[in-house]
């Protein structure tokens, strides 16, 4: 008993003693190995992410000449211009309707896609994921082709139907159209390929006692499918509506904002405004003011995705 | 009594399991022929480049069947291939690409072993906010970049606006990320019975991970840095803003803006350009199609 205890307060004098001396203790230690693994991390996103944005800010509230603090000066200009508003309804529209149609075609071949035999599933999935696989400003350049004014080959195409020579990127509703199309095309495979492996998740069982129920297509859809895909759905389509909202290459090269303005999104109209027109400060501004739309999906994303978390 | 039973319900089934086929044999020609119809919308584009790749100057400005070629030429390639302004873009896209994914990879697997295993005081609030990260877009940041890049550029005297190796250092924030947040994922994913055993046999913390933990999530390896490098081809607004020197353009810039002279479009021209811009992602999808689709959906289906 007695040697026992002796024995124990050896050895904690012992660790006592060794432990101050040491170096690589501290360096061995757990947290100071995390510490070192994830510093680069933290450094990477404190000063090329978190340091811009704040600073951004600070550039919003300067002069053209970023030498006079003119705080909001920048914001109340921009609200009393009439592009600037056309920007906001478009950023909007755009961003809404591009995100609809392509929650709502994702869905529909992730559909057709799961209904065919599992052997030419994966033949069909390769295929119909090259728009997203295809860098944007790529893809786009040759949406532009498609849409060239004298050689449009839809316009070709059209003319056999009767229907006339349409003004794709020149016409106010064509080229707002246009952006949209692009956006969806290059979108929807994205949605298709999140759908699809939610689809493979839900336990056949229920279709079946669906089945035996009587259910038809629409209520195995409704009742069955939607639910067990409510999340996924959900995270998709607010992930998307971030990118889409911020979106630059489509509307860059397709229009570059025109004609008059009309195209502009947010992106582009900073960039417009900020580096081509070099007034900084405003371009800063502009760009501002994506930040609410992007901080609410953004906060609803992290509920949605901790909660699946939570689920597994 | 009971084979009357029987032979009532036998006819009655056999005809429903009848036409449920018939059902199913419709639904299935039906889902064939809107796959197809999608196909077409979704490949259009790719394959009007590739036709009008195949076509000379002369061919594209007569106004023939634009969705034929009638005499195909390998000139646009053989063009494009042999000037050095184009092969300069591709030099400068590969070398800015692949140094981007090994900078990420070098960043965020040891930055999500440690968040996944190694549990510290703040350790769930850095994971958080590697993926709030991940949401904040580039056409957010460019602005203040480019005015950060030259004031570091003012004060230092290094000259960063307008050469292609600023976007090493600015491509990460794009990259980094994600592939940590997945990362993180495929790492919380291995039993922990594995890191205990390498730490009983008296492996560091540095061992554990080179040895069990990247080879055991060597998939999801392979899924980020596919993720990183597509990212890093694909990027256009940050080299659109930071580099304008034709000799320090990559590909995306390099081809929207040289190409086009003035307002004459070389159409042939540029189609071979974007294809063969779009080339090295597709090449990469092709064969590695099963880890590219498990990177894009691992990120809400992971963590």
């Amino acid at each position: 008993m007695a040697d026992v205890v002796v024995e124990q307060g050896q050895t904690v004098r012992a660790a006592r003693a060794r432990k101050p001396t040491s170096l690589r203790n501290v360096l061995g230690r757990k947290s100071t190995v995390a510490f070192f693994l994830t510093l680069p991390l933290i450094l990477l996103i404190a000063l090329l992410v978190l340091y811009p944005a704040v600073y951004s800010v600070h550039l919003a509230t300067l002069n053209k000449s970023m030498q006079k603090f003119v705080g909001f000066g920048n914001f109340l200009f921009l609200f009393k211009r009439d592009t600037f508003w056309m920007v906001v309804k478009q950023s909007c529209i755009f961003a809404v309707t591009a995100v609809f149609f392509k929650a709502l075609i994702g869905f529909i071949v992730a559909h057709f896609v799961h209904n065919i035999p599992a052997k030419g599933q994966r033949k069909w999935r390769g295929m119909l994921l090259v728009p997203w696989v295809i860098p944007p400003a790529m893809s786009t350049l040759a949406w532009l082709w498609l849409f060239d004014p004298s050689y449009s080959a839809f316009n070709y195409t059209l003319s056999f139907f009767g229907i006339g020579p349409i003004n794709w990127l020149g016409d106010n509703l064509w080229a707002r159209f246009s952006v949209i199309l692009v956006n969806i095309w290059y979108g929807a495979p994205f949605f298709m390929i999140m759908y699809l492996a939610a689809l493979k998740s839900v336990p056949d069982q229920l279709y079946e006692a669906a089945a035996i129920d009587g259910a038809n297509w629409w209520q195995k859809i409704w009742y069955v499918t939607l639910p067990m895909m409510r999340n996924i759905i959900a995270i998709t389509a607010l992930f998307s509506l971030i990118v889409t909202f911020a979106n630059f290459d489509i509307v860059r090269i397709l229009t570059s904002g025109g004609p008059l303005d009309q195209t502009h999104i947010f992106a582009t109209w900073a960039f417009k405004v900020g580096i081509e027109g070099s007034d900084i400060p405003l371009g800063a501004s502009v760009s501002l003011f994506m930040v609410p739309i992007l901080a609410i999906a953004a906060i609803f994303i992290l509920r949605d995705v901790s909660k699946r978390g939570n689920e597994a | 009594m009971s084979t009357l039973a029987i032979d009532k319900a036998g006819p009655s089934r056999k005809v429903k399991y009848g036409s449920m086929s018939r059902d199913r044999a419709w639904a299935l020609r039906w889902s064939y022929f809107f796959l197809v119809l999608f196909a077409i919308f979704f490949l259009t584009p790719p394959i009007y480049m590739l036709i009008t790749s195949l076509k000379s100057s002369a061919e594209i400005s007569a106004a023939t069947n634009p969705w034929w070629v009638f005499h195909p030429t390998l000139s646009n390639y053989v063009e494009l291939l042999t000037s050095n302004q184009f092969l300069r873009f591709f030099w400068n896209s590969s070398i800015v690409s692949l140094a981007v994914v090994a900078v990420t990879m070098l960043i965020s697997v040891p930055a999500a072993f440690a968040l996944a295993r190694m549990k510290f005081w703040g350790s769930a609030t850095l994971a958080t906010g590697v993926f709030l990260t991940y949401l904040i877009p580039d056409s957010l940041l460019f602005i203040p970049l480019f005015k950060m890049l030259a004031l570091v550029q003012d004060y230092t005297g290094i000259t960063l606006l307008n050469r292609w190796y600023v976007l090493l250092f600015i491509y990460p924030t794009l990259t980094v990320p994600f592939c940590t947040w997945i990362m993180i994922g495929y790492f919380a994913s291995i039993p922990k019975e594995l890191d205990e055993a390498a730490l009983i046999d008296g492996a560091s913390w540095l061992q554990t991970l080179t040895r069990i933990f990247i080879p055991v999530a060597l998939p999801g390896l392979i899924a980020a840095t596919i993720f990183a490098f597509t990212v890093s081809w694909a990027q256009f607004l940050y080299p659109l803003v930071f580099t304008t020197s034709v000799d320090q353009l990559v590909l995306p810039v390099g081809i929207t803006t040289t190409l086009i002279k003035g307002d004459v479009f070389n159409w042939g021209q540029i189609m071979t350009g974007a294809l063969l811009g779009a080339a090295p992602p597709l090449i990469i999808y092709a064969f590695l199609m099963d880890y590219y689709i498990a990177g894009l959906t691992a990120g809400a289906t992971k963590g």
